[in-house]
């Protein structure tokens, strides 16, 4: 096809006009995906939330008053204290300044996230594909996998996972990534399936496309959408996951600012100091609504077919 | 439907054995020693060649998975490094503590999620619409262990309305067990006090533990409300001159009930795995507070033991989700 019009065209032009033009369709579905996520006000409130804390964790140490209580340094004289104008959030009971660990605390929770996100997509995705392209045995073999870790609620199956290891924050990433992957397996699959019958699948595979044409360019293009809603929600819920094993004792180790570890300490100086676990939980909270209704967001946009309105 | 139940139950049978293969599979990848493993970080030489020899974990792979196998299926899930008590006994011990939770945080969910997802399916898209997606956005996004550190703040230490922690207080005794889940036999042996008692000390857990499925539930009933809300027979109803109550509440809910009951289902497997973070704080003697002691202890056979019992749990109620399904609708049993 492009090359038929390229027959048709005298001589390429260079330019912004140009390019506009031959890229206009996809710049006017931009332009209504723009549209419509801008008017929904949560969708914004996601984005804004998560820009938001993306912005600390690329500026974080460069902003926080006190670097050197994020890696256990101790100011007992000044422990404890409430919030005031030099300690925004209060101090804690070695006198590290609870602002600057929620804000660097940031920097280790999206990295959890991040990784967990990745791997589960590294892992998920291409057992997805082929469980859907393969059929037989293959795929029941895959799927049955999959249910089975399913079954499971992930927390669960990550705390065994840990335990084996021992507590840390390695071992926590490498648990909830081994949890993570089968959700993108299911997904993926089940596009797949529904991909591999469609009428343009067929016609590529009767010009005689190979399989790995077929799902670089027909296949895998196609699932975009759906990975990167489930994704934008998972770093929400990878995130959380990783403060609960923090919050247990298995995740991140003191004095590491860890949002569910300091929560963990800072109940034991409830209710007399209740800033202590008060700020990483509200860190917690709206690091995680941000990223829940920037995917629901994404949603509604990208994939309006499933969207539960 | 009895073909049905069959294949279902062969279904679940292979569903456990996969389940024990995957938990046989993470006691093994664990770097060093399997036998060092299950006996535990302070064990002597001599104490990891006993659990070697009890476990048979000098045997060939295949043969160690058929002993950890057989004594599963048989209720033997090892012993407590820490306490040396049976992990079968402790769970059974433990496990009506954690059911009794998670039954009422479940009602809790039902009993405010469903009309919460139907006022919202009413007023869709205005204020109220928008104030109840609020309120189940953030049931997500609020971690389950610090919603109840907040509940604990406020409504114990600060207004002093409801126990802090545990089943009971400490000079209440329980009362003599029938069902061990203390509400119910307190009801049954007539001791009102400690039934109002033992109410107080679950409502906070239960609120906490119940958050994630009442956003689940508002959303699925929202969704389904509205899809019911516009077929044919609610406009003929109207037609009628039949309250908007009674077509809301009485014609459209029943029709929307069936993915929400699959929903609540499917949610009881997913409360059995946050017990693990509620029950720590509340000190609520289950099997989620007794899987985390054990897992920071390094006791490895009690967290086993409870991960396969939850998942079996959570494998048990989807089956029985499937079965409501396929007596509802003759239509998934043809498909089978």
């Amino acid at each position: 096809m492009s090359a038929g019009s390229e027959a048709t065209t005298p001589a390429p032009r260079r330019g912004l006009a140009d390019w506009r033009q031959r890229h206009a369709s996809t710049l006017r579905s931009l332009r209504l995906y723009a549209h419509t996520f801008s008017r929904s006000v949560s969708s914004m409130l996601g984005l804004g939330l998560v820009l938001l804390f993306f912005l600390l964790v690329l500026i974080g140490p460069w902003i926080v008053p006190f670097p050197e209580d994020a890696r256990g340094a101790v100011n007992l004289d000044i422990k404890l204290q409430a919030p005031d104008a030099t300690h925004w959030f209060g101090t804690d009971e070695v006198g590290n300044d609870i602002f600057t660990r929620v804000v660097l605390g940031t920097r280790v929770s999206f990295q959890i996230g991040l990784i967990v996100v990745a791997i589960a997509l590294v892992i998920g995705v291409p057992l997805g594909i082929v469980a859907g392209l393969a059929g037989g045995w293959l795929r029941e073999t895959i799927m049955r996998v999959t249910d089975v870790f399913l079954s499971v609620p992930g927390l669960v199956l990550a705390l065994a996972v840990v335990a084996v290891l021992g507590p840390g924050i390695l071992n926590a990433i490498l648990a909830l990534a081994l949890v993570w992957w089968p959700g993108y397996v299911r997904l993926i699959e089940s596009k797949t399936l529904a991909l591999k019958s469609e009428p343009f699948v067929d016609a590529a595979r009767a010009v005689g496309a190979g399989t790995a044409r077929i799902v670089f360019l027909h296949i895998l293009p196609n699932c975009v959408s759906p990975i990167v809603v489930k994704a934008s929600m998972d770093m929400g819920l990878a995130i959380l996951a990783a403060a609960s094993l923090g919050f247990i004792g298995l995740g991140a180790q003191p004095p590491h600012p860890e949002w569910g570890a300091m929560i963990s300490i800072g109940r034991h100086y409830l209710p007399d100091f209740w800033w202590y676990s008060t700020f990483p939980g509200l860190a917690i909270y709206l690091t995680v609504l941000g990223f829940n209704l920037l995917g629901d967001g994404l949603r509604d946009i990208l994939d309006p077919k499933t969207r539960s309105r | 439907m009895a073909l049905f139940v069959l294949k279902r139950a062969l279904l679940l049978g292979l569903m456990l054995i996969g389940l024990i293969l995957i938990m046989f599979t993470i006691s093994h990848v664990a770097p060093g020693d399997p036998a060092a493993v299950a006996a535990g970080p302070d064990a002597t030489r001599e104490m990891v060649e006993v659990i070697r020899e009890e476990y048979g974990l000098d045997e060939p792979l295949p043969v160690q998975f058929w002993i950890y196998l057989t004594n599963v299926l048989q209720g033997d899930l090892g012993r407590s490094i820490r306490t040396t008590r049976d992990v079968t006994h402790d769970l059974l011990r433990y496990f009506p503590a954690t059911f009794e939770l998670v039954m009422v945080a479940m009602l809790l969910a039902v009993l405010i999620g469903v009309p919460l997802g139907m006022l919202a399916a009413v007023f869709r898209d205005r204020g109220l619409d928008h104030a109840i997606r609020l309120v189940s956005v953030s049931s997500v996004a609020l971690p389950m262990f610090w919603l109840g550190l907040l509940l604990q703040f406020f409504i114990s230490l600060k207004l002093g309305w409801l126990p802090l922690g545990g089943q009971l207080g400490l000079l209440t005794e329980r009362p003599p067990p029938i069902t061990h889940l203390i509400l119910v036999d307190a009801l049954l042996r007539g001791q009102f006090d400690v039934f109002r008692e033992a109410l107080a000390h679950i409502i906070l857990p239960a609120i906490a533990l119940s958050a994630p499925a009442l956003a689940a539930i508002i959303r699925v009933n929202r969704a389904e409300m509205i899809e019911v809300l516009h077929q044919d027979f609610i406009v003929t109803a109207r037609a009628h001159g039949i309250s908007q109550f009674r077509i809301v509440a009485v014609y459209a809910l029943r029709n929307a009930m069936i993915p929400t009951l699959a929903m609540i289902g499917l949610r009881f497997g997913w409360m059995l795995g946050g017990t693990v973070l509620v029950e720590g704080v509340f000190d609520w003697p289950g099997i989620g507070l007794y899987a985390v002691q054990s897992a920071v202890n390094s006791d490895f056979q009690p967290v086993m033991g409870a991960t396969l019992l939850i998942g079996f749990s959570f494998m048990l109620a989807n089956f029985m989700i499937d079965i409501a399904y396929g007596w509802l609708d003759p239509r998934l049993r043809e498909a089978q």
